[in-house]
């Protein structure tokens, strides 16, 4: 078997005295799509924020590709191919949507060239292949919530990432846009792109994923096939508080 | 090609001026617009772009007033090489600043901004080398041939300062640098996952924006032939620096240079008419009136008006 892309080992992070990862050790392979379930607080997010950069883990390692990534500033962890959505969009407002995905390529696949023209044609490759070329030119702060949603997975698909981490790419979208957005989450995996996708949508995160962990109060609880997981007693005891 | 017909014409027009008989309190009060053109471009690399609002322009200013006046005292140094020597210790200054603040986000940065003015401020009123508290009175040397007067020559030399800020200012916005910045400026978190280095281009913003501060304030000395620290790190310079990017539009190169043209004219010609403590009240009463009715700035105004000309067509 290849080794893993992403190894993350006994990894803790604490917000004052409240242990929000404790801990937590997992392996996704190369071109796996991996879902990250748990009920809200679980810290699934911390452990996003841990692996791409924003919060740092206090103890434990994180390996990514064989190298170890958990000292390094978030910046240089995309630049090595880690990139993700967030939870709630964050897109550069003051820019067009087309602007929004120039910015990764500047810093990350074309930082060394530079070749402007290439890097806007790049931008509207991606776009198109998200099905939002015709939105290039508005500015994106009049985007509706799925288009948000779209242009963050864009902007990080414009890094040209290894591994892509969907922070609840899917919340509080209509039926029809889910399928939507997985689609594309789909495709992008075909290409050779692996994924974690934190979700709530169960209907969708089972769909998708191939390796389900489930998160409760900072710790692993489950790990198996999505079929597995949602026959568990532990995971329908942390959703259903039963 | 525009922009850099629009720079020759510039200093073609301040040379033409200083060179005609025109009046000379023409350049003594053109000499303070300019002056405040590269202020205002200045702040707004970092505080337009970039979103951090710096109120530390009279720290970085009065620096460079000073560097001036050492390098001159000590060695007679030309202006030239004052005013580079100016930038370069406003920029370390910048540099030294941002590296202590630049994780500090939002309103702490600001305020820690504050700080270095009156940590500045007290260091040069304990320096004795230049004058302490009451100040250094300096001789001006003879003007360069050509100009009838220094003043005059200093209007050119600021002229020639402020076309140089807009073009480094201009450079910035529209290069990947300016792009990065304005990333920070949305949303800080989502720019470091696009693989830009925040924490690099901010300090590099810093350091570029305090060394021109240090430039426009490296020929005070000369300008006023006296140097004292309490009028060389007022706050008023702070207060101008960031009220004339607001007022003219932070998101353009051009915002600035409109904001202190505009406000930098009126303070000169109310405190001349009505009173110098009035053109401070001017400047509160349009930066509060700028800020409530038009965030953008006088090039929002006008990017408004064009849009509503084309709509109702």
């Amino acid at each position: 078997m290849a080794p893993p892309l992403l190894q993350i080992t006994g990894v803790s992070k604490h917000f004052g005295g409240f242990a929000a990862l404790s801990e937590v050790s997992l392996e996704v392979a190369p071109g796996e799509r991996f879902g990250l379930i748990g009920p809200n607080g679980s810290g699934k997010t911390t452990l996003i924020n841990c692996v791409s950069g924003a919060l740092r883990n206090e103890s434990g390692s994180i390996v990514f590709d064989g190298a170890e990534i958990s000292r390094l500033p978030a910046y240089q962890r995309t630049r090595r191919g880690i990139a993700r959505s967030f939870q709630i969009p964050r897109p550069f407002k003051t820019m067009s949507v087309l602007e929004n995905l120039v910015v990764p390529l500047e810093y990350v696949a074309h930082r060394r060239t530079l070749h402007t023209a290439d890097t806007w044609d790049e931008a509207m490759a991606i776009l198109r292949q998200m099905g939002m070329a015709e939105k290039a030119d508005s500015p994106s702060n009049l985007l509706s919530q799925v288009e948000l949603r779209k242009l963050e997975l864009a902007r990080a698909m414009a890094a040209r990432p290894r591994l892509l981490i969907s922070d609840e790419a899917m919340a509080g979208l209509a039926g029809n846009e889910v399928d939507e957005v997985l689609k594309i989450l789909f495709d992008l995996n075909a290409t050779g792109i692996t994924i974690i996708m934190i979700e709530h949508i169960m209907q969708a995160v089972m769909r998708f994923s191939q390796r389900v962990i489930c998160l409760d109060a900072g710790r692993i609880i489950c790990e198996g096939a999505p079929a597995e997981i949602v026959k568990n007693p532990d995971v329908q005891k942390a959703y259903l508080g039963a | 090609m525009k922009f850099w017909i629009g720079v020759a014409a510039t200093v073609a027009l301040a040379a033409g001026l200083a060179l005609s008989g025109t009046n000379e309190y023409f350049f003594y009060a053109g000499y303070v617009v300019l002056q405040f053109v590269v202020l205002a471009t200045a702040w707004n690399i970092l505080g337009g772009y970039a979103g951090y609002v710096n109120f530390g322009t009279a720290a970085f200013f009065g620096i460079g007033a000073y560097t001036a006046v050492v390098l001159f005292k000590a060695v007679g140094a030309p202006l030239g090489v004052q005013i580079l020597a100016a930038a370069c210790a406003s920029g370390l200054l910048g540099f030294g600043t941002g590296l202590l603040t630049l994780r500090l986000r939002g309103i702490f940065f600001s305020i820690a901004t504050v700080a270095v003015i009156f940590i500045m401020h007290t260091a040069i009123v304990n320096w004795r080398y230049v004058g302490g508290a009451t100040g250094v009175q300096l001789l001006r040397p003879p003007a360069m041939p050509l100009f009838d007067s220094y003043t005059r020559m200093l209007f050119v030399v600021m002229a020639v300062l402020a076309v140089a800020g807009v073009c480094i200012a201009r450079y910035i916005e529209v290069s990947w640098i300016g792009r990065g910045l304005r990333a920070i400026r949305d949303s800080e978190e989502a720019a470091e996952c696009s693989g830009v280095p925040t924490l690099k281009l901010k300090l590099f913003a810093c350091t570029v924006s305090g060394a021109l501060m240090g430039a426009a304030g490296a020929p005070l000395p000369m300008y006023m032939s006296f140097l004292e620290p309490a009028s060389s790190f007022d706050l008023n310079y702070s207060v101008s620096a960031l009220a004339m990017p607001m007022i003219g539009g932070t998101s353009h190169w051009l915002g600035p240079v409109i904001g202190a043209i505009l406000l930098g004219s009126v303070q000169q010609i109310v405190t001349v008419t009505i009173s110098n403590e009035i053109n401070v009240l001017v400047v509160g009463v349009l930066l509060v009136v700028f800020v409530v009715a038009a965030p953008d700035g006088v090039l929002g105004l006008l990017r408004k008006l064009k849009w509503l000309h084309r709509s109702s067509r």
